[in-house]
């Protein structure tokens, strides 16, 4: 048995031992010797501080009464650190770049720099934390009174009514002596607490230790092993709870948010926070901190249940079981650790209280007040600080009350959850104001309001049930009203009255936070933070400078700097600046980026939107610039249009890609035509050149020729140059036409006149040829839309063509007309050979002859039917080669002419003599 | 010692002005006016020099240079390429082929008719 003095003794000199531990790390600290301090496993035990004395003790009675759900506690926070660790790099680095004190002022800051958001956000925290404090000092003092407690009834736990409220006092009255010392050195939340973070750090090592070592102690020692223990009846009962339902989800959730928003946690995960690479280091131990801490939680429960005194409490087991095997030292060792997991809590708690009440309750209070408008040097500062150190004290002051008031009921029991959910209201604009630009002020208050009064009407106050409430309400309802009852609201009955009340106050909050959000639109403040926050990984802070533009007196901003920071921080700050700017003696420019810098500088001590009333005093035509702040939320959006926008236009590229090799296949046949037309066009000109200079050599050179071979020679030469001549206006004829310069005015004109005048132009040729022209039959009169000489060249050329390549032995070319189908058709046929099969395809091409076995004289160059089909579809017609008749037919090669009617061309005969007759 | 010379040639005025200096100069001298037609005209004799254009109706110049290449009854006569393409390409595919000599219309008569002669060995 342990004597209440060894016990005091012992709890004294730990707390000694921490005060030494805080003091030394804060002058190494503050001499730069950050080495240790700055570690990121000084972070992440740090972070234990979630494990207070309640998982401490309370795990294990948890176990014992519902089996696993104990676990749910640690789930949340592992599933937070590893699965959304980009949710806390995200918080913290918004933390760090804004100089956030606390969660209120972080949410206030994001809500356009909202007082009122402050203030409720601060309200919330307390009267969810007080409760919570409370807490500890009960388990405190019970577990002193029990460590220390010379029977062995006390091992069946401290009846409430004999709780020994001085033990609480005097704990209370040591956490706020040292919280006090080391929780208000400096003013500015973003100097790191470092004593305070050592002194936490040790603790969480202590209290892991403990519960390890007795974890150990219980398996080894008392149950004999692991299979030993878990063989015991009483494992049956724990793990055979029937745990995994709508509580299990509700309290993973709970704890999963209370990581994120309990405002001890904020206070070390974002503003204590030295390195966010640290959160790295944290990902992955602290889920491994908690795993240690929960590894024996059901050995031990299971052994107390077997082992333990019936009515035992099984809250105490961890102390009562190494107690009840005279297990002195044991005993000491998990008192300590309960004290260290009280104790952290406490002290972190009230420091982030403490900076909440005293930025966004006493701060705008006194900024309203006459006096500090004096404007006395480090007047500000000193506020601040003794406004921390009273409200420290009222913290404690009230949680003891608390205590005092509720030791008696079981109350407290519960309060661990009930707090969990009352924090768990920051979450909806929590995290709405990280990831959603539309989030607004209006939405958050609104949102936050509804979700606190409901969590406080169905869970706070349930708690109280039996005491100062009346039972009627939460059988009956208030008036009676049965939709109203305060554990079946709206009729939602049957359901556990901790999911019932997480459900109704999350819905309503996220649903009035998105709904009003979405109908209220932001002022231009807000919606230049909600920029800042939401896409802080794009946007530095400092862009705030480019909307914000006001201007102050240099002097103004000094005096206020003093009175917020104090004489010597404001100095060096000011000469910093002032050598940024390249100013070496004097004060800097009150420029608009340095006017940001210094409000951020003083959110750091006094909170976002005190730091912000404060500036705002002394600065002079301030404007936000709408202009600007637009072109930053374009940035912004043209980064994601951009990448999608990418991926567009990736796609496009590969449709013009292969558009371009298309394009760039016809240009290369259209090339290699080219190059074929050259090679066409020289061999044309070439073949003429050799006949003339062969001959004009030969007549040159032959001094004996008769004259009559002389006289052929020139005959032939000549007509050699009328052919060059004649291939040459037809290149050039067919250029034209292609090119389309030719402007022609298309007239209606008699078409079978015209195909008279060319049938009578070619009889010479045709006669000469010995070849046979007859006329078929004809279509009469038809007006066609047309050029007259061009057509009458088309006539000629098919004609001329038929006679000249006719090789029948009585030669006949017949030349027919008609109106079909609504055209007016010419035919050409002959009794030749007809066109080879093969070369169908490629006679209306530019030189093809293919088909004429021996040029006569004075044959073309082979573009004739090729100008000709360029003529006729310049008149909107076409020249074709009908099929080829059967063989031995006598039909040859069978050309058609076709073109559209003028118009009243089409009109019917019968009409056409009803008009004469007119 | 008169040389026959083969001209194939689809261009008559060609034909005439070729067979004018050539028998001026003592060769014997025949046309054909398409590519079959001087297979057809090589199983009755081989000249001793062949004149072929290669822009031949039916089967062109070089067609029938590589047929004439390829058979062994016929692989040496001399043959001269005439063009009016004039293109190096030609000139090349005509040296691959195996012709002896390549002229580009219009070609100068002094010319054509020493690599016939050469090509005949006078």
């Amino acid at each position: 048995m342990l004597s209440a003095n060894v016990v005091l003794f012992t709890a004294l000199a730990y707390v000694a031992l921490l005060f030494v531990v805080a003091f030394f790390s804060d002058r190494r600290a503050r001499r730069g010797w950050l080495g240790l301090v700055r570690s990121p496993i000084v972070y992440t035990l740090s972070i234990s501080v979630y494990c207070t004395s309640w998982t401490f003790y309370g795990a294990v009675g948890s176990a014992a009464r519902n089996g696993l759900e104990f676990a749910t506690i640690y789930l949340g926070p592992t599933l937070v650190f590893v699965g959304w660790w980009f949710l806390l790099r995200k918080l913290v680095r918004i933390g760090r770049v804004h100089r956030a004190s606390s969660i209120a002022d972080l949410i206030s800051s994001r809500y356009g720099k909202s007082m009122s958001l402050a203030v409720l956000v601060t309200v919330i925290a307390v009267i969810g934390t007080t409760p919570y404090i409370a807490l500890q000092l009960k388990a405190v003092t019970t577990s002193f009174q029990v460590v220390a407690s010379t029977t062995h009834t006390a091992l069946l736990g401290i009846p409430e009514a004999d709780l020994d409220l001085r033990t609480g006092f005097w704990v209370a009255v040591g956490m706020a002596v040292f919280t006090i010392l080391f929780g208000t050195r400096n003013i500015d939340a973003n100097e790191h607490h470092h004593g305070v973070v050592a002194a936490i750090a040790l603790e969480a090592l202590v209290k892991l230790f403990a519960l390890i070592a007795v974890g150990l102690y219980v398996v080894f020692a008392i149950g004999g092993g692991v299979g030993e223990v878990f063989a015991l009846p009483a494992s049956a009962k724990v793990l055979g709870a029937e745990v995994f339902g709508p509580r299990w989800v509700a309290l993973t959730f709970l704890s999963a948010t209370a990581i994120v928003c309990l405002p001890r946690q904020f206070q070390i995960t974002v503003v204590e926070n030295a390195d966010e690479e640290h959160l790295r280091t944290a990902a992955w131990l602290f889920p491994l901190y908690l795993f240690l801490t929960c590894l024996f939680t059901l050995p031990i429960a299971i052994t107390g249940l077997a082992t333990m005194p019936a009515g035992s409490n099984p809250d105490m087991y961890v102390l009562t079981l190494p107690m009840l095997h005279d297990r002195s030292a044991l005993s000491l060792l998990v008192f300590i650790g309960g004290f260290s997991s009280a104790t952290s809590m406490v002290i972190v708690a009230s420091i982030a209280l403490s900076i909440m009440v005293s930025n966004h309750i006493v701060m705008p209070i006194a900024l309203r007040l006459a006096w500090l408008s004096r404007g006395v040097s480090g007047d500000v500062k000193s506020l601040l600080l003794v406004s921390r150190r009273i409200s420290i004290a009222l913290i404690l002051s009230l949680g003891f009350v608390y205590f005092v008031f509720s030791a008696h009921s079981d109350a407290l029991a519960k309060i661990g959850l009930i707090a969990f959910a009352g924090v768990a209201q920051f979450l909806p604009c929590l995290i709405g104001g990280l990831y959603w630009h539309r989030a607004s002020k209006g939405g958050a208050f609104a949102g936050l309001l509804i979700g606190f009064v409901t969590w406080a009407y169905t869970l706070l106050l349930p708690s109280f049930e039996g005491g100062a409430v009346p039972a009627s309400l939460f059988s009956d309802g208030p008036w009676g009203i049965a939709l109203l009852r305060p554990e079946a609201l709206f009729g939602a009955g049957g359901m556990d009255p901790l999911v019932h009340a997480l459900f109704w106050s999350l819905s309503l909050n996220a649903g009035l936070f998105v709904l009003i959000s979405l109908i209220k639109d932001q002022n231009p403040l807000e919606r230049l933070q909600s920029t800042l926050f939401v896409d802080v990984f794009r946007n530095p802070a400092d862009k705030e400078s480019r909307f914000i533009h006001r201007s102050a007196a240099i002097d103004d901003l000094f005096v206020l700097a003093q009175r917020i920071l104090g004489a010597e921080q404001a100095y060096l700050l000011f000469r910093d600046y002032a050598r940024r700017q390249g100013i070496e003696e004097g004060l800097p420019r009150p420029s608009t980026e340095f006017i940001a810098q210094l409000e951020r500088q003083f959110a750091g001590s006094i909170g976002a939107a005190s730091a912000r009333v404060m500036i705002s005093q002394v600065v002079t035509g301030e404007t936000i610039s709408l202009g600007e702040m637009m072109r930053l939320v374009d940035e912004t959006q043209q980064v994601i249009e951009y990448s999608q926008q990418l991926e567009q236009k990736s796609q496009q590229l590969q449709v013009t890609a292969r558009q371009l090799r298309e394009a760039n296949e016809r240009l290369r046949l259209l090339d290699a035509q080219k190059d074929d037309f050259l090679s066409q066009v020289s061999h044309e000109v070439r073949t003429p050149m050799a006949s003339i200079r062969s001959f004009s050599e030969i007549l040159l050179e032959t001094r004996d020729l008769e004259s009559e071979q002389a006289t052929r020679f020139l005959s032939i030469i000549h007509d050699e140059t009328l052919r060059l001549t004649r291939l040459l206006d037809e290149i050039l004829d067919l250029s034209h036409l292609e090119r389309g310069e030719l402007a022609w005015s298309l007239q209606p004109l008699d078409a079978e006149a015209v195909l008279d005048r060319a049938i009578e132009t070619c009889r010479g040729m045709a006669a000469s040829a010995d070849v046979q022209l007859v006329v078929g039959p004809r279509a009469g009169s038809v007006r066609v839309m047309g050029h007259e000489d061009r057509l009458n060249q088309v006539f000629i050329n098919l004609i001329s063509n038929a006679i000249k390549h006719n090789r029948s032995r009585a030669p006949v070319v017949t030349v027919s007309s008609a109106i079909a189908e609504g055209r007016y058709q010419v035919t050409f046929e002959d009794n030749g050979e007809g066109v080879p099969a093969e070369a169908r395809d490629r006679i209306f091409t530019k030189f093809s002859r293919a088909w004429t076995q021996s040029r006569p004289r004075d044959a073309g160059a082979g573009l004739g039917l090729a100008i000709s089909r360029a003529i006729a579809r310049k008149m909107h017609g076409d020249v074709e080669l009908l099929p080829a008749g059967r063989p031995g037919s006598g039909v040859g090669a069978r050309f058609r002419v076709s073109l559209p009617l003028a118009r009243g061309q089409a009109a019917p005969a019968g009409e056409l003599e009803r008009r004469a007759g007119e | 010692m008169a040389a026959t010379v083969l001209i194939a040639e689809d261009e008559p005025n060609l034909v005439e002005s070729l067979s004018f200096i050539l028998r001026r100069e003592g060769c014997e001298v025949s046309a054909v006016f398409d590519g079959e037609a001087v297979l057809e005209r090589l199983r009755d004799g081989l000249p001793d020099v062949l004149v072929l254009d290669v822009m031949l109706p039916k089967r062109n110049g070089f067609d029938v240079l590589k047929a004439i290449r390829s058979d062994p009854r016929l692989t040496g006569i001399p043959v001269l390429v005439l063009t009016a393409k004039g293109q190096e390409r030609d000139r090349k595919t005509a040296e691959q082929l195996g012709a002896d000599a390549f002229v580009t219309k219009p070609f100068s008569n002094r010319d054509v008719v020493d690599r016939i002669k050469r090509l005949a060995g006078l």
